[in-house]
């Protein structure tokens, strides 16, 4: 008996494992910047190229911090619902603006819809969203109060990922 | 022009492109340093495309990685700055040698184990084969055997 349930034991426990691998999205690592402080910078801003935006001015708020470009085809499909989220005024959204030119950057907003951001930051040679470690636009990392990185999202947001992971931290890092 | 000598020129001309694609001018005077650039970008894995190093991606993260690792070996920084700048940023992925520490324990001394596990089965499988192999006739068999090895013989003379 054992010489069949051996061999069908260890190939249960490949399938599982497998399984499990297929089901891992290669795209997803872990941002090794949750939990940390959000990493420095001190950024002109897209509208108001003299004055600066820094990782400070997240201090003493929950907000979220999107990096978008203009040539980034997926962002297209998040604008929308950043868009909507700056209508609700569920959390004060700031914007990264990676490795674009000023002027693409403007018209894209308004080819597409508005403005949803508080500010944005000009990150013309990507060098800040380097030291975020932004590797596929659109990225967006949830900030707290103390100006913490507390989540990452690579990708687009989504109503389901919005209500399912981010919603109830929001709600959580507003509490304390 | 012959024909042969049109497709070795275009041979050339196209390892030319490839070639000089690839090198993307990060000149150093010291060869000390363009070795630990070469080594650095090919350990450094590319996030963007997953299986290619810092060296063979094209991507514009790469690009802009290969040159902050350009400014930092020019300025003497030493090999655990450069790393931690990358896992820092981008974490213990980019390294394709994983450090070894409790989430990659297994990682890196499962197939020692798994290799220990295997020389057991067999070293059982065959104690278990020799035992069999040395279990002798009972006297009916050995009778059985001898009638059967004389009828043979009887045959064959």
């Amino acid at each position: 008996m054992a010489r069949f349930l051996i061999p069908l034991a260890i190939f249960i426990v490949l399938a599982i494992f497998l399984g499990i691998g297929l089901t891992l999205d290669p795209k997803h690592v872990p941002s090794p910047l949750i939990d940390k402080p959000a990493p420095a910078f001190q950024l002109p801003r897209l509208y108001e190229p003299e004055a600066t935006i820094s990782s400070n001015d997240f201090k003493g708020q929950v907000s979220i911090f999107n990096v978008w470009a203009s040539w980034c085809g997926a962002c297209r499909a998040e604008h929308p619902f950043l868009m909507k989220l700056a209508r609700e005024k569920t959390i004060n959204i700031y914007g990264l603006n990676y490795k674009d030119k000023s002027d693409d950057a403007k018209r894209w907003l308004v080819q597409y819809g508005g403005n949803p951001y508080k500010a944005i930051a000009y990150d013309e040679n990507g060098r800040a969203g380097m030291d975020w470690g932004v590797y596929g636009v659109p990225e967006t990392f949830l900030i707290d109060k103390k100006g913490m990185v507390r989540y990452k999202h690579v990708g687009p947001l989504d109503p389901g990922v919005w209500t399912n992971n981010i919603l109830p931290l929001i709600q959580k890092l507003k509490a304390e | 022009m012959s024909v042969a000598r049109l497709v070795s020129s275009l041979i050339l001309l196209l390892s030319f492109t490839l070639s000089h694609a690839a090198i993307v001018a990060f000149e150093f005077e010291d060869p000390e340093k363009e070795d630990r650039f070469k080594r650095f970008s090919e350990e450094l894995r590319c996030l963007v495309c997953q299986n290619q190093s810092l060296a063979d991606s094209n991507a514009e993260l790469a690009l802009d990685l290969r040159s902050e690792l350009y400014t930092m070996i020019k300025n003497d920084a030493s090999d655990d700055e450069i790393v931690s700048f990358m896992v820092d940023r981008y974490g213990d992925f980019v390294l394709y040698r994983p450090p070894v520490n409790s989430a990659t324990w297994f990682l890196w001394f499962g197939p020692f184990l798994l290799i220990f596990v295997g020389l057991f089965i067999l070293f059982m499988v065959i104690r278990s084969v020799g035992k069999q192999q040395s279990s002798e006739l009972s006297d009916e068999e050995q009778e059985k055997l001898n009638t059967l090895l004389n009828n043979n013989k009887d045959n064959e003379s």
